[in-house]
């Protein structure tokens, strides 16, 4: 066990790398820099900055450099803790990635957990009573769920919630709670209001999850040693749950590493939607402006929360099934 | 259904008149793919939805930009074969629009004015317009005589029919699915196939690449990438960028499926004797190994097809994928952004309702075609 978590995590090495790479070349596609724009806005203001001025402004940004030095100074400082700053928000990106990124983790580990405690019951129901009203009932909502964009989801919930409650369900905290320091009451507060955006992001990967154990469990439950068990006088439940559960729940694990991405991906969409205050509208706001700094950092941080996730979920997975450590 | 064993298919294929020990590879997936009836009404609702949006000129009454001042925000109206006194009329027919406004909220307010009746003709002339960009044509499936108006799905602020639209807007979101999956299978079966068939360095190298990518999600890439098409692009380069990047994430699972039946044919037999025979590799490669594996790859990519769409979907939605004047559905969800449309406006969430479709359908005959594919698959494996 000890050597296979040691390979994974000497893995993670060159995964990360290549993953900067990717980020620094995406965000150097666009046309134009940090100082082109410096100097739009100078010009729009009707300064016309001295070339000395915009030499000291490229050497700042080490844009005089060639690109891979460059990419060896963006990485070396993100490494060291420095992100650069935001030029758009005029505020150090560390600072900025900081505040979001602890709401950007709890909603994607909520929807994950969401996904789990709604597909475990839902997925054994439809298995075990297989081609009941129920199982047809949940295996449309599955079908369905899978099908709808997380942002439609969110508007939907959203009209819904103003419908039902007449509330504002945007927003990840009420407007006393908004600016105010940590309290049990604003964490309360945030509880009251994760709730949803959990339900949307993970509804998708609760469907998912829900097919995949209903088939594994089917498969598992015509297997002779559940009809020996059944011959035996085994009770029902514990029929179920005492060996085909435990086989067919394997991928609940197995697949975090599909489902993460998808997850962190659906978080952003839904947070724009509902103005929530994660990464994701940060990301679309540093994208429009161009403020590649913080489109940068925020992408890396994306990755790093997804790689790291399929890394403890596959730890997770040898520990739980020995068969994959001794591969 | 898939638990059907494959010698009830023969026999079923037998009673049908033909020669049970002859039935050919396709013919037996055909019959395996025929017991998924979801699959087969998805497959035939998909096939009406595409011929729908290639022609959309004809089946839509309008053009995308046309605009009705008399009908801003209006809902969609309803046919009618009765009218107002209880009498028949063989030709269906609206009734026009007959506007208040709220004196409180200012909203519109829409009701049927009984007195004024669209006849509704079928294979009329109405509005020019040009099919595919190259014939000249005014015939519409259907339309009202001049002065009159017609929305099914209502219309928009603008004042524009929403029923042209969404089927204008589907043209561009379905296309973006196959073409991007088009290029997702040519990346996929190249990398892939490299991959599997060569080994060493190269797998490592390409594996390392689908272990990346796979763990990367995919939206904040794709909105970063799209934030670096210029502004000053046509709509086609744009529409033409938003595809190639969708599928620049897309090949990954593709190639790792190509790639392991690459590994696993590379060692049959049959494989071997074409090699001995003197067949070079790209003749073993495209006429041996690939047929023997191309259901899977329909499978795969039907069911690549609806990420492609939510992806153009969201994007569009986000204001950064495809942009007015192109329309899409996701360009059109655009406009419904505020949960108060939902309120007031709720035929603008129509495109939304076109998108699930579309998604779910696809899901579900790409379920069917894979268990098809596979003779041993069982239903709804993921």
């Amino acid at each position: 066990m000890r050597s296979y978590v040691l390979s994974r995590l000497l893995g993670l090495i060159p995964t990360l790398a290549i993953i900067s790479v990717i980020i620094f070349a995406v965000i150097q596609l666009p046309e134009g820099d940090v100082v082109s724009s410096t100097l739009d806005r100078l010009a729009a203001q009707g300064i016309a900055p001295t070339e000395e001025y915009v030499q000291n402004l490229r050497a700042q940004y080490n844009l005089d450099k060639h690109m891979a030095l460059q990419y060896l100074y963006w990485a070396g400082n993100f490494l060291t803790g420095d992100m650069g700053y935001s030029y758009v928000f005029e505020r150090p990106v560390n600072d900025l990635v900081w505040e979001r990124l602890g709401y950007t983790l709890s909603i994607t580990v909520s929807a994950l957990l969401f996904t789990w405690i709604v597909a475990l019951p839902i997925g054994i129901y439809s298995a075990v009573r297989q081609y009941s009203i129920g199982d047809y009932v949940m295996t449309t909502i599955a079908l369905v769920g899978l099908a709808t964009p997380p942002f439609l989801l969110a508007l939907i919930f959203m009209h819904l919630g103003f419908e039902w409650f007449g509330v504002s369900t945007g927003g990840l905290f009420s407007p006393e709670y908004e600016d105010a320091a940590w309290s049990w009451g604003r964490v309360v507060d945030m509880l009251a209001h994760l709730w949803l955006p959990m339900v949307i992001v993970g509804l998708g990967s609760a469907a998912f999850t829900m097919r995949i154990l209903r088939a594994n469990l089917l498969d598992e439950l015509n297997k002779p040693y559940v009809v020996t068990a059944r011959a035996k006088g085994v009770g029902p439940v514990k029929l179920v749950l005492k060996y085909p559960v435990r086989i067919a729940i394997n991928p609940f694990i197995s697949n975090i590493g599909l489902m993460l991405p998808a997850l962190v991906s659906g978080e952003a969409l839904v947070s724009l939607v509902m103005g929530l205050p994660t990464i994701g509208p940060l990301l679309l706001q540093s994208l429009l402006n161009q403020d590649m700094f913080l489109a940068g950092s925020l992408l890396m941080w994306l990755a790093i929360l997804t790689v790291v996730g399929i890394l403890l979920s596959d730890l997770l997975l040898a520990w739980v099934d020995p068969r994959i450590r001794f591969e | 259904m898939s638990d059907v064993a494959p010698s009830a298919l023969v026999a079923g294929a037998a009673q049908a008149g033909e020669d049970a020990t002859a039935i050919s590879p396709r013919r037996l997936m055909w019959l395996r793919f025929r017991r998924h009836r979801l699959a087969l009404v998805s497959g035939a609702f998909l096939i009406v939805l595409y011929t729908l949006a290639a022609f959309c000129e004809f089946i839509s009454p309008y053009g995308t930009v046309t605009r009705n001042d008399d009908a801003i925000n209006a809902p969609p109206m309803r046919v009618h074969f009765f009218d107002a006194d209880g009498e028949f009329h063989l030709r269906p027919f609206v009734y026009a629009y007959q506007m208040e406004v709220d004196p409180e909220t200012w909203i519109r307010i829409y009701t049927e004015d009984t007195s004024r009746r669209f006849p509704i003709r079928f294979f009329a002339r109405g509005e020019p317009y040009k099919m595919w960009n190259l014939f000249e044509m005014d015939r519409h499936l259907f339309t009202v005589d001049e002065g009159g108006y017609i929305h099914l799905f209502g219309t928009d602020p603008l004042g524009r029919d929403m029923f042209s639209r969404v089927f204008y807007g589907g043209r561009v979101s379905l296309s973006i699915g196959i073409v991007g999956v088009v290029l997702t299978i040519v990346l996929g079966i190249l990398l892939g196939g490299l991959a599997g068939y060569l080994g060493g360095l190269v797998d490592r190298a390409v594996n390392k690449m689908i272990e990346v990518l796979q763990c990367l999600p995919s939206l904040p890439l794709w909105m970063a990438l799209s934030a670096t098409l210029p502004v000053h692009w046509s709509p086609l380069l744009v529409y033409f960028g938003i595809t190639i990047i969708l599928s620049l994430f897309g090949w990954t699972s593709l190639a790792r499926q190509v790639r392991g039946r690459f590994l696993a044919l590379r060692e049959e037999d049959f494989v071997m004797a074409a090699r001995l025979m003197g067949a070079d590799t790209p003749r073993v490669i495209t006429k041996h190994m690939l047929p023997s594996f191309s259901s899977h790859i329909i499978a795969t990519a039907t069911l690549a097809v609806p990420g492609m769409i939510l992806g153009e979907t969201a994007l569009s939605f986000l204001g950064i994928g495809l942009r007015p004047p192109v329309v899409s559905w996701g360009v059109l969800m655009f406009q419904a952004q505020n949960p108060l449309v939902i309120e007031l406006t709720p035929w603008q969430m129509l495109p939304g309702l076109f998108v699930v479709l579309t998604v779910m359908a696809f899901n579900l005959l790409g379920d069917g075609l894979r268990d098809a594919a596979d003779p041993y698959s069982t239903a709804g494996t993921q």
